[in-house]
This record gives structure tokens, C-alpha cells and sequence, in this order.
């Protein structure tokens, strides 16, 4: 069932577009799939190693303006009279460059904040998100400041057999959006199920014993960040060539609130969890939006996180797995069986 | 050297506030273990409950004041009796992740019942400021940082002279043991949470007249308490109370020669620099935790 279900979510949401052609549900499930990317990432931290980053935006918002920046061109002056000019790249440039940079930040914060446990990462990553709003908010010869980067251009990829492609309408963006979840999905899986995978688990759930067979924390802790932050760049990646347009609002706290939720209620450390969670909280707003009035949701989403918590403080995906196999119900977290790696 | 002045006395009134909203994050870190995000919210729900005193109902400035810290206080019992209580020996994100929540509620509330735009609460002291060496400081502020003066001082004669502080203390240090020797542990950590939350809720309703009351002025007084906190070391009331001035001096005098665009990034580049030099803080008294 672990297997099928992905698969299954997989199959319906490549078929969704067919039959639905209302642009502005179009639009939701898209950024709803490009921010359970962000929550995918997230729980790669938040879920394997038991760390929170309570400043994940702050990656997913160096993304978006790396990869805007590179694809728009810059001319900005710097101390000493040195002068830095960069003339537009081609979209696909700036995603692999969001990439890059979104992951050398998430490792120096990781280097950083994983010196000392327990709330430090937390306070950190919130502290490098802040101070990398105030950047983009006042170093207005790169980033235009409060004004927003505009007209960013659409993301043109050279496919191997179809030539130069740009994903300019909404049904392109959705694929485009689909497969690099896709990718991510399965980068995650392999990387839970691998040795590396084992020392993240390791560290969660008892750290000495972890040390004692030999799992080195501060560097398997940095990897996962490193990791999660530059999937998380590539989600502010597309993003940033599908909204065409972004400002510094895009480091508020409450998108990483928003990421936070969907990796906590679908089930925190499990593969399909921030999927079930992002199409969860993607699209609840979608619903409540007839209803009731924005101030109104955010303190329905901030009820529905306390209730989760009460209620399924593992998350919904686990909680639903215990209903499918009673017998096997999972009580509480095994240990990994503790042996020496050979 | 007027303008040094100038900025040194801004340093105080700020940092005087400051420190009540660190002293009261560090006490329920320290305490009870729990990162408080709802401590920004509270802070907002101590602005408006001074809004609403003053302006709504009328009350006198200094009425007001004392009844916005008695709302904090009540609220900050009622999340801890009913959201903290149940959660009692649950895991620090856990209980992180619901104080999330609780914030989100509260800063939405505030929103949802005040619009989004500012409030102000006006001023009871005259307009002039007042001249003392070429530095003109407002009798507002100078009130504010007398009243953050005596709450700094009244928190400390609380837990250092007090039977209900002698058993917060002992409740920090070992809170099996001080169970055993008949201290309320229950008890205690409402009291704790509550006092933090009355503290956080009074820097609101002092600094709310001075600037202007709105619902997410929490968001940038909580990072602020957590940089105070980091800096004076998780769990030190003096630490806090030090980190608090130190943070408005670095603010102040960041924005003064440094640039005024990143006064508010000063807290977060201090909680950068001690984690590079000394990542338990500066005046920390317990070791490392996690």
C-alpha cells in the first residue's frame, strides 16, 4: 500500500488537468504543488532529523531571486568603486544557480546553528530568514526593494527531441511543477532508504547511540540541510518564473508557518506526508475562501494545527496507516536496530 | 557627542522594554522547557489591551496600564492551563508547534477584530520634551523606562525574594526534586507561564504609546526576545536583562552610523556572533542544552 498509494496520487494528479479547466483552480493546485515542494524539503529536516527551520522561506525566497536576478540581469554597484554587471541568462541558468546558492546557504547556517542542539537551529534559521527580508528589502539597487522584481521571464528548458520549450500557460506550468515534485519525491526516498538515511534517523531518535557507532552528527545534520534548502531554492525557483513577480514579502514567517503545517499534519518523517498535508492546506483556502474572510482562515489554520497536534501528533498519513493495518499498528517509535555499520 | 547622548538615552528607554520581553522568555524557557512563540502575540495583546482600556472604555493612562498587564497575565494562565497542561511531558517541538498555533490565533485574532491598521494610543504627558545635555528625550519615554525599571526590579525581588520565587527557582534547577520536597510543580509552571506572558504583555502596553499599536507588531518583538535570550544565555534573568540593553544599544547605534535600513537586523547578526564565539550565551548558568 506504501507503494501504491504515491503511484495512484501520481497517476490522478497527471489525469487532474483534463478534466479541469477553471483557470483559478489551475493556478491553486499549482502553487499548492510548488509549496509542497517547500514542505517536502522541510521535512527532510523536520521529519528525518527532528530539526525544525523555522526560517525554510528564507531558501525558498533566495531561490526565487536568485533565479529572477540571473534570468533579468543586474548592475549593481558594490563598496570600492567595483561595479558588477550581469546580463540576462537563459531561466534554466537561474534554476541551477537557485539551486546552488539556496543549498550554500542552507550550509552555513548548518554549520553554523548545528554547533549546539536543541532550540538554536530554530532561532537561527528565523534570524537568517529576517535578515535576509531587511537585504531584499533594502538593497534596492539589486533587488528593487519594496518595488518587486518584475517581468521575470517565463522558464524555457531545452527538452532533448521537442527543442526550446517556454512554460507560459498554466497547463505547462502544472507539468512542469508535477515533475519536479516528481523528482524531488523520489531524490527524498532514495535518500531516507540509503545509509545516510539510516545516521538522520539515527541522530533523531537517540543521538549518544548514534555517536557511539560511529554516525559523525554535525556533518549528516549540515548534509540535510544543505539538501533541503536547495530543494527548497528550486521550488522559489519556479515559483519566481511562474508568479513572474516577486518581493520581499516573500520571506514572511508565514509561509514557512504555512510549510510547518502541511509537513506536521500530513505526518512528519513519512514520504507521502507533506504531500497529503500540502494538497491538504494548499487547497483549504481554495475552499474556505467563499466562506470566510483571509484573517478569518489563518486562525482556522492555526486552530487546525493545535487540534493535529492533539489529536494525530503524529499526522495524518500515519494516523491513516494505522487505520489500514490494524494489525500492525505502530505504536511507539522502534529504535533502529542498533549495529555497527561494517 | 550630543548625538551620542541622543542615541545612548534612546538606548535605555528601549532596552528597558527590551528586557522585560527577554526576562520573560527566558523565565518559561528556563522553567518549563517551552519555546514560547506565542510570546510576540502577547506582546501584541498587551498593546491593544492598553488600546482598548484607554481609548475604548476611557480608562486613565495609568489605569490602563496595570489592567493590560492583569490581561496578559490571565491569558497567559489560560494557554497554559489549557493548551500546556495536557502536553506535559510531550517533546519540545511538540509543545513549540502548538505555541505556533496559539500565536497564529491570537495575531489573526487581533486582525480579524482591529483591521490592520495602526492604532494609536495617545499620551497623557505634555508635548515638550525634555532638555538634559543637548539630548531631548520625551516625558513618554522617560516614563516608560522608569515603570520597565520597576517591573525589571519587581520580577527580580519576585523570584529571589518570595516563597513562590524560591520555588520557581528550585523547579528550574531540578523539577523532580523540588516535586519531592513538596513544591506544586503544576503550579509553578502556570505561575511562570503567566508572569512571563504579564511581563511580555506589559512591553506592549508601554511601547504601544510610544509607537503605534498593530496586529503584527509581535512578529519583530519576538525574534528580538529570542536574540536577547541567545545573548544572555537560555534561562538567565540577568543575561536577559543584560541582552536587553545590549540589543537596543547595538540597534540604536546601528541605525545611528551604521544604517537605519538594518536596525532591526542588528538582533539577528548579535545571535549570529555569539553562536560563532560562545554558543551558550554570555552569562549562561546552565550548560548546554538538548
Amino acid at each position: 500500500m506504501t507503494r501504491l498509494l504515491p503511484l495512484a496520487l501520481l497517476v490522478v494528479l497527471a489525469l487532474l488537468p483534463l478534466g479541469l479547466k477553471d483557470p483559478y483552480l489551475l493556478n491553486a493546485l499549482i502553487t499548492t504543488g510548488i509549496f509542497t515542494i517547500g514542505a517536502m524539503s522541510l521535512n527532510l529536516l523536520l521529519g528525518y532529523t527532528g530539526q525544525l527551520s523555522l526560517g525554510h522561506i528564507a531558501f525558498f525566497g533566495i531561490g526565487a531571486y536568485v533565479s529572477a536576478l540571473t534570468s533579468l540581469g543586474f548592475d549593481v554597484g558594490l563598496p570600492f568603486g567595483l561595479r558588477v554587471t550581469h546580463e540576462g541568462w537563459p531561466p534554466a541558468a537561474g534554476f541551477l544557480l537557485a539551486v546552488l546558492i539556496s543549498g550554500l546557504c542552507g550550509y552555513v547556517v548548518g554549520r553554523l546553528s548545528f554547533r549546539v542542539r536543541g532550540a538554536y537551529f530554530v532561532i537561527v534559521t528565523i534570524s537568517f530568514a529576517e535578515v535576509v527580508r531587511l537585504v531584499a528589502l533594502n538593497w534596492i539597487e539589486l533587488t528593487q526593494g519594496p518595488l518587486a522584481l518584475t517581468s521575470i521571464p517565463f522558464m524555457t528548458l531545452g527538452l532533448p527531441g521537442l527543442g526550446e520549450m517556454t512554460f507560459k500557460t498554466k497547463i505547462q506550468n502544472y507539468y512542469l511543477v508535477l515533475a519536479v515534485a516528481t523528482l524531488s519525491y523520489l531524490l527524498i526516498a532514495r535518500l531516507v532508504g540509503s545509509r545516510f538515511g539510516r545516521a538522520m534517523r539515527g541522530l533523531k531518535e537517540n543521538e549518544p547511540l548514534a555517536l557511539s557507532v560511529g554516525v559523525d552528527a554535525t556533518r549528516t545534520l549540515t548534509i540535510a540541510a544543505t539538501v533541503s534548502a536547495a530543494m527548497a531554492g528550486a521550488a522559489g525557483s519556479l515559483y519566481a518564473h511562474y508568479i513572474r513577480i516577486i518581493d520581499p514579502d516573500v520571506f514572511l514567517f508565514s509561509y514557512t508557518v504555512t510549510m510547518v503545517i502541511m509537513v506536521v499534519a500530513g505526518g512528519k518523517g513519512t514520504l507521502i506526508g507533506p504531500v497529503i498535508g500540502g494538497l491538504i492546506f494548499g487547497l483549504l483556502p481554495v475552499a474556505l475562501r467563499p466562506v470566510m474572510a483571509p484573517e478569518a482562515q489563518w486562525i482556522v489554520y492555526g486552530a487546525t494545527l493545535i487540534v493535529i497536534l492533539f489529536v494525530m501528533p503524529r499526522g495524518i498519513a500515519p494516523a491513516l496507516a494505522a487505520l489500514g493495518l490494524p494489525k500492525r499498528a505502530p505504536a511507539a517509535p522502534k529504535p533502529e536496530p542498533a549495529r555497527a555499520s561494517s | 557627542m550630543d548625538q551620542l547622548l541622543q542615541h545612548l538615552v534612546n538606548a535605555l528607554v528601549l532596552g528597558g522594554t527590551y528586557a522585560l520581553l527577554g526576562i520573560g522568555l527566558t523565565l518559561i524557557f528556563g522553567i518549563m522547557n517551552v519555546v514560547n512563540f506565542t510570546h510576540g502575540a502577547l506582546y501584541t495583546v498587551g498593546a491593544y489591551a492598553m488600546y482598548i482600556a484607554a481609548v475604548g472604555l476611557g480608562m486613565n493612562f495609568f489605569v490602563a496600564l496595570p489592567v493590560a498587564v492583569v490581561a496578559g497575565l490571565a491569558l497567559g494562565a489560560l494557554i497554559e492551563f489549557t493548551l500546556l497542561r495536557p502536553l506535559r511531558g510531550a517533546d519540545i517541538d511538540t509543545t513549540m508547534l502548538v505555541m505556533i498555533g496559539a500565536g497564529i490565533v491570537l495575531q489573526s485574532g487581533a486582525l480579524w477584530t482591529f483591521g490592520g491598521v495602526a492604532k494609536a494610543v495617545p499620551s497623557p504627558f505634555p508635548d515638550a520634551p525634555l532638555q538634559i545635555l543637548g539630548a531631548s528625550v520625551s516625558w513618554l519615554r522617560i516614563f516608560v523606562f522608569l515603570a520597565a525599571l520597576t517591573l525589571i526590579v519587581s520580577a527580580y525581588a519576585l523570584i529571589n525574594g518570595t516563597r513562590l520565587g524560591r520555588a520557581m527557582r528550585a523547579t528550574f534547577q531540578d523539577h523532580d526534586t523540588a516535586a519531592l520536597m513538596g513544591v506544586n510543580v503544576s503550579l509553578i509552571y502556570t505561575a511562570t507561564f503567566a508572569l512571563g506572558s504579564s511581563l511580555a504583555a506589559a512591553a506592549g502596553a508601554l511601547l504601544g504609546p510610544v509607537y503605534v499599536v498593530f496586529p503584527q507588531m509581535g512578529d519583530l518583538a519576538a525574534v528580538k526576545a529570542f536574540a536577547i535570550v541567545i545573548l544572555g544565555g537560555l534561562g538567565s534573568i540577568t543575561g536577559a536583562t543584560i541582552g536587553g540593553f545590549a540589543l537596543a544599544l547595538a540597534e540604536e547605534f546601528g541605525a545611528g552610523y551604521v544604517s537605519s535600513g538594518y536596525r532591526d537586523a542588528m538582533g539577528f547578526l548579535i545571535i549570529i556572533a555569539v553562536l560563532l564565539v560562545k554558543p551558550t550565551g554570555l552569562f549562561a548558568r546552565a550548560e548546554r542544552i538538548g
